[in-house]
């Protein structure tokens, strides 16, 4: 798929989500304290259904959990776990997402991407 | 016992702002106090999850708190209230309905049914080999015409034991069995309509006992794709449809909610009676999709002929 650009960082602040479709694959990002967590838009309980419940619509009232709108499971947000619901001790999988040196957010190549993490 | 279906369903949501904004943008009526009308008066009701004029929630946290049962008359209620006393608390209210659980923990109520009477039109389409059923000069379809949900269908629950359940809706209050998916659970069928369901049971871990989904009818298909267009048009996230479902035969489109459940739009769902025999289907795609389509917003390759300027421009 190679590298795709998702934007400014700094379109999401602090406890906002923001969904992407990159060439088809969904995915969100969510900031929280600061630092930014990304995921593909999946629920591990039946493995590809979307999340939000309207677009960008990741997180519960408080804004500390994500919730999957689908049936309500709840997942940390730095860690992905599901910690109550339909996808309990599942987690979600994280996107290869970081930020490059002119503050965009990209997209990176997965396979690629675990060679260098 | 003579129970017409759900005249609502009660839920304590995590974000009240988050679903009367989803329910109204799905087409019900604010009608005040946390409650959404559909054009018979039949309603979702939300509360703040920990507001205390709500029944507990089941253990697992799940939104959905109580169904509320409509039934035909107040000798129902009593008939309801004496076959539950038999084993189980039932508390009869003020206003004359009772309430008690079913044997997963669900709150149930039941009560003289407040719906309000509809008379409209079905969908009417127009074929060969048979006289037309739209007048000359009645259009079929046009951009803003009017769909809105027309009454509460049904409810959706998961649960761990399919077997129980099934006991005790049909055996203690009445249901029939018109259809199952094996492996997932019945669909049931209470006295008082001809609906093929207007409840469903899937067959879940423990932890994900809740609900599932719930579904209003409306009047057609016409009026269920273009209920789903508006709405998937305005942002919220579609989950599965639109298609048509084969036991049932009502075509469907689910959406995504705040209300920690699918919610779904239904039209024409078949009418049975006691001398229907129960089909039993593997529970497989297959089984539950006639056909299915998918919303795409971009159909066709946009943009202008080669050397025009784009529109707007």
């Amino acid at each position: 798929m190679g590298e795709v650009a998702l934007g400014p960082a700094s379109d999401i602040r602090d406890d906002e989500a923001r969904g992407f479709n990159a060439n088809g694959a969904r995915l969100f990002v969510v900031r929280r304290a600061g630092a930014l967590h990304a995921y593909w838009d999946a629920c591990p309980h039946y493995g590809d259904t979307p999340m939000a419940w309207r677009a960008g619509e990741y997180l519960n009232a408080a804004r500390d959990r994500i919730v999957c709108a689908s049936h309500g499971a709840e997942f940390d947000i730095k860690t992905g776990l599901c910690t109550k619901g339909a996808a309990l001790g599942q987690r979600l999988r994280r996107a290869p997402v970081a930020t490059n040196a002119y503050g965009d957010l990209v997209l990176h190549d997965e396979e690629t991407w675990e060679e260098r993490t | 016992m003579n129970i017409l279906g759900p005249d609502a369903l009660v839920f304590g949501v995590d974000d009240v702002e988050a679903a009367s904004q989803y329910l109204t943008a799905y087409g019900l009526d604010p009608a005040g106090e946390g409650r959404f009308e559909a054009l018979d008066g039949t309603s979702i009701v939300v509360r703040r999850k920990d507001d205390p004029s709500l029944p507990p929630a089941l253990e697992t946290g799940a939104m959905l708190r109580q169904t509320v049962y409509g039934v035909a008359d107040a000798a129902t209620v009593a008939a309801i209230a004496d076959e539950l006393a038999k084993d189980r608390q039932v508390h009869r209210l003020a206003d004359a309905a009772v309430e008690a659980k079913d044997d997963h923990g669900f709150a149930l109520r039941f009560q003289v049914t407040t719906r309000r009477p509809l008379d409209m039109p079905p969908e009417r389409i127009n074929a060969p080999g048979s006289p037309a059923q739209r007048p000359v000069n009645q259009i079929g379809v046009w951009q803003d015409m009017p769909a809105k949900p027309r009454t509460l269908s049904h409810v959706v629950c998961f649960v761990p034991d399919i077997a129980a359940a099934e006991k005790f809706y049909v055996e203690r209050l009445g249901f029939r069995v018109t259809d199952r998916l094996v492996n997932a659970g019945p669909f049931l069928r209470p006295a008082g309509t001809s609906d093929h369901h207007t409840l469903f049971f899937i067959q879940t871990p423990v932890y994900m006992k809740g609900c599932e989904h719930f579904a209003f009818h409306m009047g057609g298909p016409t009026e269920l794709l273009l209920a789903g267009s508006r709405f998937v048009k305005a942002g919220y996230q579609s989950f599965w449809g639109p298609g048509r479902h084969k036991f049932g035969s009502n075509w469907f489109w689910y959406f995504n909610s705040p209300l920690g459940c699918h919610v779904e739009y239904d039209a024409d769902m078949d009418t049975h009676d006691d001398e229907w025999a129960p089909r039993d289907t593997p529970f497989s795609p297959e089984s539950a999709q006639a056909f299915l389509f998918e919303y795409r917003e971009k159909w066709a390759p946009g943009g202008p002929p080669p050397g025009a300027k784009p529109p707007g421009h």
